[in-house]
């Protein structure tokens, strides 16, 4: 999991407005807006009022203002609550601009005074349709390529964690110790897809310390304190297995209908080294069970078939680049297999037995992915 | 310990004249503008690295009203040796070691050209590449935009080359071996370190100097990035505060014992003693040592000071330690700080007598260290000391000498350990707009 859940789906929305932009340069003309194609949202304590509820596709403006006396959100959501746009912490009597371009459809906007719950919703409607460039055909490739993969790893995961859930629920620990790391891969493989639906990364993969006030502690991660730290598995935990199941199900339905472009895609591959670098280097993400470097190699993984998928765009728009990627995706490769461990029952040792001077050269191994990584997006973004 | 490298001929400045002469009114100066920016020394300085140039960070805000024209400056990147050394030195450092992670030589080759080419850019005032803020929106700017808006602050990058880029573990890992100069040693061990791996040594090394910490710190950052997959930052270091200057008209800063130490360090302006204690002398560099001519090899001590029990010492044991009263700095007997000191009247273990060049056949360094302080050491203890940096022609016939005799003698000893140790050859300055750090080594 993320840290920072809210960061990742902002960037995810972000990555998804910028596409467009890129691609077309589309402006608004500002009809049915509050002028300039700017739609004005007034929040406070207990409303949420907009400028304009209807207006056109393309490249939208909110202009937030913060009349309340309690610290908001605002989000734009497309059918499902799928997070288009979203911004944090907008303070009492500020303001604050959010932007996306939007296709044509319903959606809702929400202001969160005290920043929590559904919100006020307001329902809006976007006509008619975005002017976004003809694409490469070989970019629609990799989104429905990658769409594919995508479903198959929640496909591919649900027996698995059902094999670990039901471990927990026989109050077998060793078996469910097993179970546990295996059962993550394919989340871990595509986990940035899963954070742009907002509400499942929270229900299953959140750590303690990312827990929120009020917010139960639930998912993989509260299931492997018990059985590594506790050492025993409680009748709560029984139940949290059964929640486990339903909220991947959930994962399982929704995740092909989430919104992906060959920017979110690329952006996706950037993030998932980015928790390997904030969580899997440090030890922090399995910080009972030390299986660290499973998620890590799921990390990478999914990292891998994005970027193999946008290969054939992005070996002919930046050639230098692609080959640099493909040397970097070899060497982490390299370096994984110096900690494989064909005893273990996840193929790797724990990571509690990688010593400082080791864990330094993963971490210079990532950042030597990371950074050629970052610049994925723009070679898929911009056409030569 | 720091060495006193004090030179036996008395400069003849009272202390009162030459404040008088930095403040320019006769006044007594503040402590700030005494340790801080400003002040005719440092002009000279920066005159004496190449000319000054007023310019500012390009992309940002305005410089303000007012500010001092001199400390935002920009050194000149471009010259016969690296900027760093001679510049008058700055208020602020960050120093980074590098492991070369890859081993293509021309990978290594290709780095340190776009490494120069960043580095005339940064130094110039002006951000990497395509800016923090004007490439395209979907990438990560080139820039990470820290400085935007800032002055160039007299930002020096000083580039230095390891004894294990040349070999490591008996491997010639760039075709460079041979080239290795005789002067570029691995220290010995001295009685008393404890050096601690990861934070000694490194292939490669960037000096960051700056009057702005971020400035400073930025440097590094974009560096670094640029190196991702060539190379890996090994350790570094900020130094919060000058320990020395290379400009003999300002006060010499104090350390974090409170005493000014190394008072007649190397002058910036003064060519001959440079040309003879500094600089690799084209002579010197000979054969395989060419590329060193106009170079010079760079040793760095991370040295903790046990600060607490030093502040329970006696004035009087720490003045006897010194050699140097602590108010003013004046040797043991005299007056004044650049009084030429009287070393028979100091103890046999005091630092000034034992570092003095009288007392070691007339050797010098230049000094450049800075103090530190990494916040606690999780004992409740200040993690803090001199972050010491030396230059100098020839580490056999200066360092090691030095060091030695101090290490076995220092007075000081009770209070400081070293605990990191790095050795670096220093190649010439970039001499144009297409030359780069290294090009003769690899030529």
């Amino acid at each position: 999991m993320r840290a920072l859940r809210t960061s990742a789906v902002a960037a995810i929305a972000a990555a998804t407005a910028v596409t467009a932009v890129a691609g077309c340069a589309a402006k608004n003309d500002g009809k049915g807006g509050g002028g300039k194609g700017t739609v004005e949202v007034t929040a406070t304590d207990s409303s949420c009022e907009l400028s304009a509820k209807e207006f056109p596709a393309g490249h939208v403006r909110f202009a937030v203002q913060n009349k309340g006396s309690k610290v908001t959100e605002v989000y734009l959501y497309a059918p499902g609550d799928r997070i288009v746009t979203e911004r944090e912490n907008i303070g009492p009597g500020t303001s604050a601009e959010i932007t996306a371009e939007v296709k044509a459809g319903s959606y809702e906007i929400a202001c969160k005074p005290g920043m929590k719950g559904k919100g006020i919703r307001q329902k809006v409607t976007v006509s008619g349709k975005s002017a976004s460039a003809k694409r490469d055909p070989k970019l629609d490739a990799a989104v429905s390529a990658y769409r594919t993969y995508v479903q198959e790893q929640a496909d591919q995961t649900l027996p698995k964690a059902r094999k670990f859930a039901d471990a927990v629920k026989a109050g077998d620990v060793e078996a469910a110790k097993k179970a546990y790391a295996v059962s993550r891969v394919g989340w871990e493989r595509t986990e940035p897809v899963a954070e742009s639906f907002g509400d499942i990364d929270p229900k299953v993969d959140v750590r303690a310390d990312g827990v929120e006030q009020g917010q139960k502690w639930t998912g993989w991660h509260k299931l492997e304190q018990s059985l590594w730290e506790k050492k025993k598995i409680s009748g709560d935990d029984k139940k949290l297995a059964d929640q486990l199941i339903t909220d991947l199900k959930d994962w399982q339905e929704r995740v092909g209908k989430a919104e992906i472009t060959p920017t979110s895609m690329a952006n996706g591959a950037k993030e998932l080294l980015d928790e390997v670098a904030t969580g899997k280097v440090t030890g922090e993400e399995e910080r009972y069970s030390h299986t660290d470097l499973v998620d890590f190699q799921g990390n990478v993984e999914g990292a891998q078939k994005a970027y193999e998928l946008l290969k054939p765009v992005v070996a002919k728009n930046e050639p230098t680049l692609a080959k640099e990627l493909d040397k970097q995706f070899t060497a982490i490769g390299k370096l994984l297999d110096d900690h494989r461990d064909s005893k273990s029952a996840d193929g790797f040792v724990s990571y509690d037995t990688i010593d400082k001077g080791e864990r330094k050269k993963l971490s210079d191994g990532v950042n030597a992915l990371a950074e050629p990584l970052s610049k994925l997006a723009a070679a898929v973004a911009t056409t030569k | 310990m720091t060495h006193d490298n004090g030179t036996t001929t008395h400069d003849g400045t009272a202390a009162g004249d030459e404040q008088a002469a930095q403040t320019g009114n006769g006044r007594a100066p503040s402590r700030r503008s005494l340790l801080g920016w400003g002040g005719a020394g440092l002009a000279l300085g920066a005159v004496a690295a190449g000319g000054t140039a007023a310019a500012l960070r390009t992309g940002g805000d305005a410089q303000p009203a007012g500010a001092d024209a001199t400390a935002g400056s920009a050194v000149a990147f471009h010259g016969k040796h690296q900027a760093g050394i001679a510049t008058a030195v700055q208020d602020r450092l960050h120093f980074a070691s590098f492991d070369v992670t890859t081993d293509d030589r021309d990978e290594l080759i290709a780095l340190l050209k776009e490494w120069t080419k960043a580095a005339a850019r940064m130094t110039a005032g002006d951000a990497v590449g395509d800016g923090a803020v004007g490439g395209l929106a979907e990438a990560p700017p080139d820039d990470t935009g820290e400085a935007l808006g800032l002055p160039p602050s007299r930002l020096t990058l000083t580039f230095g080359i390891g004894p294990t880029l040349f070999e490591k573990d008996g491997k010639d890992r760039f075709g460079i071996k041979a080239r290795r100069p005789e002067a570029l040693i691995d220290l010995p061990q001295f009685p008393g370190d404890n050096l601690d791996k990861s934070r000694s040594g490194g292939d490669l090394c960037v000096q960051a100097c700056a009057d702005d910490p971020q400035v400073a710190v930025h440097a590094i950052r974009n560096l670094a990035r640029i190196g991702f997959g060539k190379v890996a930052i090994r350790w570094s270091q900020l130094g919060f505060g000058k320990t020395s200057s290379t400009t003999p008209e300002a006060q010499t800063p104090r350390n974090m014992f409170g005493f000014k130490d190394g008072t007649h360090n190397l002058a910036g302006t003064d060519t001959a003693a440079l040309d003879k204690h500094v600089w690799v002398a084209d002579g010197a560099a000979k054969g395989k040592e060419s590329w060193m001519a106009g170079g010079s090899y760079l040793v760095a001590r991370r040295i903790r000071m046990h600060i607490e029990t030093w502040d329970r010492t006696s004035r009087k044991e720490q003045e006897d330690i010194f050699g140097r009263d602590k108010g003013e700095g004046a040797p043991v007997g005299k007056k004044n700080e650049r009084d030429t000191p009287h070393l028979k009247s100091m103890l046999p273990t005091a630092h000034v007598r034992l570092a003095h060049p009288d007392s070691n056949g007339g050797i010098r360094i230049l000094r450049r260290g800075y103090s530190f302080t990494d916040g606690t050491d999780g004992l409740g203890r200040l993690e803090a000391g001199l972050f010491f940096l030396a230059y100098q022609h020839d580490v056999r016939q200066a360092f090691v000498p030095l060091q030695k005799r101090l290490a076995a003698n220092d007075a000081l000893n009770e209070y400081i350990q070293h605990v990191g140790s790095a050795v670096f050859a220093v190649p010439p300055g970039v001499r144009h707009a297409d030359d780069w750090w290294g090009r003769e080594l690899f030529a």
